[in-house]
């Protein structure tokens, strides 16, 4: 764990010519005896699509809330554009919230409710109408703009609300599970959106979700967090190749973990035995571990090939026999009965599976992978 | 299910059994479906309001336009057939008296303003009361909503008279004050205005502070969340977001109190001096004291027109609460 947390500086480090828009630092907040965040430290840069991912009851709506300024922290500071923002009730920061229920005013019409914010700093009338009109616009909600919130839909809530909170210009935009309430048609499609009206308006966006998906797409960086703790931090694609943890590498995607020994210790290399597997491991870029040190490994079922026959090399390789074939159209899914007994998932392209003869139930398969492919975890 | 597989002739003679024995209940079922039945229906609201609503008030504006004699009963008949045809006799004078003598306008108007300026009272100490209630912690909410309805465990008349022994010269209060050397002697508060403005106030305060609960602890604190987050104090996002959101419950509270408060007899009578003018005070000499029941009912009507327009707010505020609570 601990190594776990030194991950997220290592990468502050090389970033530090550019001031954090957000810098979170050792922040606490427990509720009775519930921890929700301990300890975290953070630091977004701006312009970043910031996502903070992770199961729920992970502390990642308390942490955001904080940023606003909803909750107070026990301990710790945060600071926004380099002020400390701490103790600033919500009304003081410059920053804005889309609320996962919307939380639109329901005596108010779409106008109103944009117009709200823009009136509690005194702007001047012609310049509010303008500014909404401007907002609407953005989200497409122009037509909709007499109506009160009961006569929208779930979607156009959801667009009402963004340009509710987008109308005030924040340095800093938080947005609580913003596509949660939405079907799943609409959600793909306001994925993108947003990230268009975020790239368009040069905004720093910070999204708590739950879904992976959503993370790995949308976000420039992302956050995995775990009962109240930040696991990892990095670009979605370095958290989906090199997890840190086996909670992260089983939260984003599908993965297969072995549980092994450190056998031997080759430069930069680590080879590692799995009895459990009956399978000896040679990972490249592995961390410096000692001899006999046991680890867990991570390897992902888009990495694995499946032969019939064996290609001979002494690491990275496992037998098996096919115990179930899934087929979900662009790919498919092995299940593998290892020799050692371990169920080993394998995911092949249905392309790549027309180039070479079909496996079939019960056959013998050879399954291999690169060395870079398998990450050793920290437990 | 499986019974009725592993018996199915006992089953469809259980079913049989049961059919006939609701009879009487599948009877009123098929008479509320049919399409005369949505009459029965709409009509057992309207047959029970008739009787108990239309029948006396039509009774109390009968009465109204006769005369009053010493008889018994105390007026003359509207329909008149001792010179043997039928002839309808109607008294308009009550009304005209109610118009020109300004006791009645005096009392009416006193009324009114007696009602209003208590209804702000309580809307001005009860809205408070009833957001603290809402906002408060589970437990806390139980026990000050019990604290609100407990005194109707207790009869209203003995709560009035309590006051009395509160208020008079030599009652708790000016005790009190005596004792603690804040006054040299006892204040005059019994039978004042004052005392009945205290009356109807702490009389009707529940009625207030009740639907003003159920509409503040009904709404979304997110919304207020959203309010501080896009720039509203405290104080604006309450004036802006929770005031114009708990308007049906103002409404609803304020009309509750004004009704009864208007025709509101016991107060005034026990609390008020001799000199305390109002509508259901007046109403009350007429009929008994001076036993003119038409000019008594003459004062129930205009009191029961006055009232109509409030009483159908009322409704709109209610159904207006319930729609926006489903």
């Amino acid at each position: 764990m601990s190594t776990a947390l030194t991950h997220p500086i290592v990468l502050q480090s090389r970033r530090q010519a550019v001031e954090p828009l957000v810098r979170v630092e050792r922040v606490s907040k427990r509720f009775g005896q519930v921890h929700a965040v301990e300890e975290v430290s953070l630091d977004i840069h701006p312009g970043e699509f910031f996502s903070i991912l992770g199961p729920s009851g992970c502390g990642k709506t308390t942490l955001l809330r904080m940023l606003a300024g909803l909750e107070r922290p026990e301990a710790g500071r945060i600071f926004i554009d380099g002020v400390d923002m701490t103790r600033a009730p919500p009304y003081e920061r410059p920053v804005n919230m889309m609320f996962q229920s919307y939380a639109l005013f329901p005596h108010m019409t779409v106008e109103q409710n944009v117009a709200f914010g823009l009136q509690q700093e005194r702007m001047n009338r012609t310049e509010i109408r303008e500014r909404v009109a401007e907002m609407l616009e953005l989200v497409r909600m122009t037509p909709y703009a007499r109506r009160k919130p009961d006569q929208l839909s779930g979607g156009q809530r959801q667009r009402v609300a963004l340009a509710r909170a987008l109308a005030k210009h924040p340095k800093l935009l938080l947005l609580d599970e913003p596509l949660g309430a939405l079907d799943r048609k609409l959600r793909e499609h306001t994925r993108s959106e947003l990230v268009n009206i975020q790239e368009r308006l040069g905004l720093t966006f910070v999204m708590v979700t739950h879904d992976q998906d959503e993370a790995m797409t949308m976000s420039s960086r992302l956050a995995v967090m775990d009962r109240g703790r930040i696991v990892q931090v990095g670009a979605p694609a370095n958290v989906y190749e090199h997890p840190a943890t086996r909670f992260v590498a089983e939260f984003i995607g599908d993965v297969n973990i072995f549980a092994g020994q450190v056998t031997e210790t080759r430069g930069g290399a680590l080879v590692i035995r799995s009895e459990q597997a009956d399978c000896t491991f040679l990972i490249e870029h592995g961390e410096q571990l000692h001899v006999g040190t046991p680890v867990a490994i991570a390897l992902r079922p888009e990495k694995i090939s499946a032969h019939g026959a064996t290609t001979g090399a002494p690491y990275n390789e496992m037998r098996g026999t096919v115990a179930e074939i899934a087929y979900l159209g662009d790919i498919s899914v092995y299940r593998v009965r290892t020799a050692g007994g371990a169920i080993v998932q394998v995911q092949i392209t249905n392309r790549a599976r027309a180039a070479t003869p079909p496996l079939a139930r019960d056959e013998e398969v050879f399954l291999s992978w690169s060395p870079a492919s398998a990450v050793v975890l920290q437990e | 299910m499986s019974l009725s597989e592993q018996f199915p002739a006992q089953a469809g003679q259980d079913a049989r059994r049961s059919r006939r024995s609701f009879a009487p209940a599948a009877l009123l079922l098929r008479l509320t479906q049919g399409p005369g039945g949505r009459a029965l229906v709409a009509g057992l609201p309207f047959l029970w309001l008739s009787l108990f609503f239309l029948v006396p008030f039509i009774i109390v504006l009968k009465i109204s336009l006769a005369e009053a004699v010493l008889a018994q009963p105390p007026y003359t008949p509207l329909l008149d057939t001792s010179n043997g045809g039928v002839q309808v006799r109607i008294n308009l004078e009550n009304y005209r008296l109610l118009f020109t003598d300004t006791l009645y306008l005096d009392a009416f108007l006193n009324s009114l303003k007696v009602a209003g300026v208590s209804t702000l009272i309580c809307l001005l100490v009860g809205y408070p009361m009833a957001y603290g209630i809402a906002r408060a912690g589970r437990s806390a909410r139980l026990i000050l909503l019990m604290l609100i309805i407990l005194p109707f465990w207790t009869s209203f008349l003995i709560r009035v008279y309590a006051w009395i022994g509160i208020l008079k010269d030599n009652g708790l209060l000016n005790n009190l004050l005596l004792a603690v050397g804040l006054i040299d002697q006892p204040l005059r508060l019994l039978h004042t205005e004052f005392a009945v403005y205290l009356g109807i106030v702490y009389s009707y305060l529940p009625f207030m502070v009740l639907p003003l609960y159920a509409t503040l602890a009904r709404m979304d604190l997110s919304l207020l969340e959203a309010a501080a987050d896009l720039g509203a104090r405290p104080w604006k996002a309450f004036w802006t977001v929770t005031l114009p959101l708990s308007l049906p419950g103002v409404i609803a509270g304020s009309l509750l109190v004004f009704i009864p408060a208007v025709g509101e007899f016991v107060i005034p009578d026990l609390l008020g001096g001799p000199d305390t003018l109002m509508m259901g005070k007046v109403l009350w000499t007429e009929f008994f004291t001076n036993r003119d029941w038409p000019l008594a009912s003459a004062i129930a009507v205009l009191l029961l027109l006055t009232l109509v327009a409030p009483i159908m707010l009322l409704q709109r505020a209610e159904k207006r609460a319930g729609t926006e609570a489903t």
